[in-house]
């Protein structure tokens, strides 16, 4: 009987080696894959074990982490909060336990909750030091008086809206504020009674203002006549005209190319072989759609992309990316040479139209995390200042700049000026809905220009969907108070 | 084979050393191992979970090293020549299964779901009742070949331990399948005693008719074909196994009992044929019945796609995330585990401390513990097969490979499906697991394999002494 014995020994030995065979499999070659599998819940109870780091606007944390009672099925410990968590929550975004995360709690996860490589030294050490692992801090380029003065400009104004503030010469986000807006913190948690319902009454479907959308960086709009300034500048670099001074080539009432369609101005106004000056001050149709005209698409698509449009913008929270069409034909290209027909724009990319004018043309790369930071506040990881493009020469950006400089000193931006600061601006009044039956946009993009000339703060405001009596909406009532009110704040927080 | 390690003088494999050493203090020194090395883990588990030592550490270490010095006594006593691994081995799984049942007592997670909370105590008294019925084992049987007298009553008792789950109002079905029966609030699994009583009768079965059914045969293809009517038993033996299968739904169960007569019937008759034919039928039979019982069809696609039937339990009741939850345990023990104490494998929720514990030994020790567990069942049966090397007699040899056949196939089936190499069955790790029945007959299982290996290695007596044998060909190295 021993033979059979040896070879069932035989078969044991090969059931042991089988087991340990698959082990392995699992334990060392599948490993990784299953540990860090999102739907591992392991990784969210890492996420959330140790207090996440913060997002950091002017020194200051606007976030903060609370521990929660751990009992039987509530596993995770910490919970987010958010300090004035609907005014920064297009910043923000949201980091729940229940609902994951977004925009910069998701984007820069990794040093938040710690498990970026980049903490790897640091957390080397606090494990051998015996302290619990920590998060590391996003330090953000905002500035929270420009802030608070977006999101309370948009709080009475009442109607949904957005405001983006960029620093011209960095590309530094200094606000971005969206209404209506949400609080984060409402809904951080996980418990099925008070989170999952604040999480469901914000979606869009039982709550038709869509609160959760970040209108700042993913609505586009038709930007009306704020594009005027990009026309202004394409007509510039193309040498079709070479000064602000000299009259246009431009006919009244201009009937629009291959069509017999007139393309009317805003009541009775002096148009007619206008100055660019004058027409970009009592905002010409006529006139600037001739100039999209006469460039022809391939030109105009040229300089609005060169401001950003037709691409998506990473700051590092990405942005939707503005449209100018291409392949229209004369008419289209005159109607989207004014914003409207399919001319679309992002908040952040009239702000960045704003900022490479005041910029002397160059164009910065829009940003919002200046750096990273370990718990023990070492930087790991800091962001520079990046030239995008440069859409304008310096000499025709400085014509450009003495025309806005107009708008806002005797034109529509009147309500923008501040003592003793220039300001450049453009306002815009959009059409919007099927036969413009429905509220149209209010814009307003500015800059203003300190004595010494240099140029802090470039803004864009937008308006939508007002309540207001239609005739009241135009970008110089509604946007432009919001608008100086932001440079205001930036300016007073220079000094 | 078992002497050769004893004694430099004897090679052969069937005969017991004459005069080897009894080996009872290496026993002793390696007992003293397999109760240090679970205190440390029990420390471990208490420092990294509440950051102090347990209070209780001091009497869970007297209680072990006290279960562990009964056993050596009663085997010093009772079974001096006994295989000195195994006791140690037994009891250092024990240990360490107590240590992880006790760590997930600490889950607070398992505590709200009333999963767990005071298993560990229990657990040790289990252990104590396994380690006395052990000792009664030692103390009662003198000779393993007794139990032969008992073949066909061990036939009977076999089939009403496997039929008692299946009488109503004792039955009780614990996540689909139905191998427990309800005594008193106890929940016993007789199929863990049943398996031993099985091996009984299979082995005194197949001593009497082996010649039967290994000479009895027709050549056919390079095959030994046995007789139509030798193939009853075995048929009889599949048949029952098909009847727990579909009434029990149990598959391991099933394909233990199968497996083990599988084995006994291929060493009592050295016919390869058996095995062939054996695979065959239980191939068929779960193919069979796999066609048409749900239960064992959902086993089989958790099986095949765990994160289907994961997704699936979070909106369809009837589906389990065990399995998967199981392997990311798993998976995120990684090569030397999260620590004892500092995994979260008490996720599997049911079951966390019984059927699938070998996730929390996973998550917790890594592929490093997991693969020393293994390589200590694998001691354990390896011991148990140079039993049956060593025993005399054909009983014997038979009960011995019997008894470690199927506790290697129980482990293959258990950390199988587990780690999702086969489908999940219901049965669970000997020793470690949570379960007064599994603790319990595993300890007397170990019990009857001492016993074997003590008869094996006993010295031949001496033979009477003859005046006209001076220089007989005995020799007793001293």
């Amino acid at each position: 009987m021993n033979k059979p014995l040896r070879r069932i020994a035989l078969f044991c030995g090969l059931l042991v080696l089988t087991l340990l065979l698959r082990d392995n499999w699992l334990q060392y070659v599948k490993a990784d894959g299953l540990k860090d599998d999102p739907k591992n819940r392991r990784v969210t109870i890492a996420r959330y074990s140790t207090p996440r780091g913060d997002i950091i606007v002017d020194g200051n944390p606007i976030t903060g982490s609370t521990e929660t009672s751990t009992s039987g099925l509530n596993d995770l410990k910490y919970k987010r909060t958010y300090k004035n968590g609907a005014m920064w929550a297009p910043v923000t975004g949201y980091a729940s336990q229940a609902f994951g995360a977004n925009q910069l709690e998701s984007i820069e996860d990794g040093i938040l909750s710690g498990t970026d490589d980049r903490l790897f030294f640091r957390n080397t050490l606090d494990m051998i030091t015996g302290k619990d692992k920590s998060g590391g801090d996003v330090v953000t380029t905002l500035n929270e008086a420009a802030q608070k003065a977006a999101w309370s400009g948009l709080t009475k104004q009442g109607g949904k809206g957005a405001v983006v503030a960029l620093d011209p010469s960095t590309g530094k986000i200094l606000a971005l504020a969206s209404y209506p807006s949400y609080d984060p913190s409402t809904f951080a948690g996980n418990s099925t009674s008070t989170d999952a319902k604040a999480w469901q009454k914000l979606q869009k479907k039982y709550d038709p203002n869509d609160p959760m959308l970040n209108r700042a960086l993913r609505e586009t709009y038709p930007p009306g006549s704020t594009f005027k300034v990009v026309t202004a500048a394409a007509a510039l670099e193309n040498n079709l005209y070479s000064s602000a001074d000299t009259a246009t080539d431009s006919p009244l009432p201009y009937i629009m190319k291959g069509t017999t369609t007139e393309l009317k101005n805003e009541g009775n106004i002096p148009c007619k072989n206008a100055t660019l000056r004058e027409a970009l001050r009592v905002s010409c149709n006529s006139v600037f759609g001739k100039i999209g005209a006469d460039l022809g698409n391939a030109k105009m698509l040229a300089e609005a992309k060169k401001f950003g449009f037709d691409a998506e913008q990473f700051t590092p929270v990405r942005s939707s990316a503005s449209v100018f069409s291409d392949n229209m034909n004369s008419s289209q290209t005159a109607l989207s040479s004014i914003g409207q027909f399919n001319t679309a724009a992002t908040p952040l990319q009239m702000a960045m139209v704003a900022s490479a004018v005041a910029n002397d043309g160059k164009l910065m790369k829009p940003y919002m995390v200046d750096k990273l930071q370990s718990s023990n506040v070492d930087t790991i990881a800091q962001t520079e200042p990046q030239e995008l493009s440069q859409p304008l020469s310096s000499k025709n950006a400085q014509i450009l700049q003495s025309m806005m400089e107009t708008v806002v000193k005797d034109g529509t931006g009147k309500k923008a000026q501040i003592d003793g600061v220039t300001v450049g601006g453009k306002t815009g009044t959009a059409q919007h809905g099927v036969a413009n039956s429905e509220n149209p946009y209010a814009w307003f993009l500015s800059y203003a220009k300190l004595p010494d000339g240099s140029s802090p703060v470039a803004v864009a405001v937008v308006i939508e969907d007002s309540s207001a009596n239609r005739d009241d909406i135009s970008g110089g009532g509604l946007a432009a108070p919001i608008a100086k009110s932001v440079m205001e704040a930036v300016i007073n927080s220079k000094k | 084979m078992s002497s050769s390690t004893n004694s430099p003088t004897h090679h052969t494999s069937t005969i017991g050393a004459i005069g080897a050493p009894s080996r009872r203090n290496t026993e002793l020194a390696l007992l003293l191992f397999a109760v240090v090395i679970p205190v440390f883990a029990y420390a471990n588990v208490g420092l990294a979970i509440n950051d102090k030592v347990p209070s209780g550490l001091l009497s869970y270490g007297l209680g072990l090293g006290l279960l562990a010095g009964v056993a050596h006594f009663v085997v010093r006593k009772f079974a001096p020549y006994a295989d000195p691994l195994l006791l140690p081995l037994a009891t250092l799984l024990n240990g360490l299964g107590l240590v992880v049942i006790w760590r997930l007592d600490q889950s607070k997670l398992l505590q709200s779901i009333n999963q767990a909370g005071n298993a560990a105590p229990r657990q040790l008294l289990y252990t104590a009742m396994g380690i006395g019925l052990f000792a009664v084992v030692l103390i009662f049987l003198k000779d393993h070949r007794a139990l032969q007298r008992y073949t066909y009553i061990s036939m009977v008792g076999a089939l009403v331990l496997l039929l008692l789950p299946l009488v109503p109002g004792l039955g009780a079905n614990i996540y689909g399948a139905k191998i427990w029966i309800s005594v008193g609030g106890f929940s016993i699994q007789p199929g863990e005693f049943a398996k031993i009583v099985l091996a009984i009768f299979f082995a005194g079965y197949l001593m009497v008719k082996r010649d039967a059914l290994a000479l009895a045969s027709r050549r056919f293809m390079g095959l030994y074909l046995p007789r139509g009517r030798d193939l009853g038993p075995i048929l009889v033996v599949w048949f029952i196994s098909i009847l727990i299968l579909v009434f029990e739904t149990d598959l391991g169960t099933s394909l233990l009992f199968f497996g083990m007569f599988i084995i006994m019937l291929y060493v009592a008759t050295e016919r390869t044929s058996w095995i062939v034919f054996g695979l065959l039928m239980s191939a068929a039979g779960a193919v069979g019945v796999a066609s048409f019982e749900p239960h064992v069809q959902q086993r089989v696609q958790a099986w095949l796609n765990p994160m289907k039937e994961y997704t699936l339990s979070k909106t369809v009741p009837g589906h389990s995330a065990q399995s998967m939850e199981a392997l990311w345990a798993f998976g995120s023990g990684g090569t030397l585990g999260t620590g004892l104490g500092q995994g979260h494998s008490d996720l599997i929720r049911f079951a966390a401390n019984s059927d699938f514990i070998l996730a929390t030994f996973g998550e917790e020790l890594g592929l490093a513990g997991i693969m020393a567990v293994l390589l200590i069942y694998g001691l354990i049966v390896e011991r148990g097969v140079r039993t049956a090397l060593a025993a005399r007699d054909p009983f014997g040899k038979l009960l011995a490979v019997g008894l470690s056949g199927a506790m290697a196939l129980q482990v293959f089936v258990v950390a199988g499906g587990v780690m999702g190499l086969i489908p999940l069955t219901g049965m669970t790790m000997p020793f470690v697991a949570y379960g007064g029945s599994s603790v319990i007959a595993n300890w007397a299982l170990i019990g009857i394999l001492i016993r074997i290996s003590d008869t094996a290695r006993r010295p031949a007596p001496a033979p009477a002494p003859s005046p006209d044998a001076e220089m007989t060909q005995v020799v007793r190295p001293s």
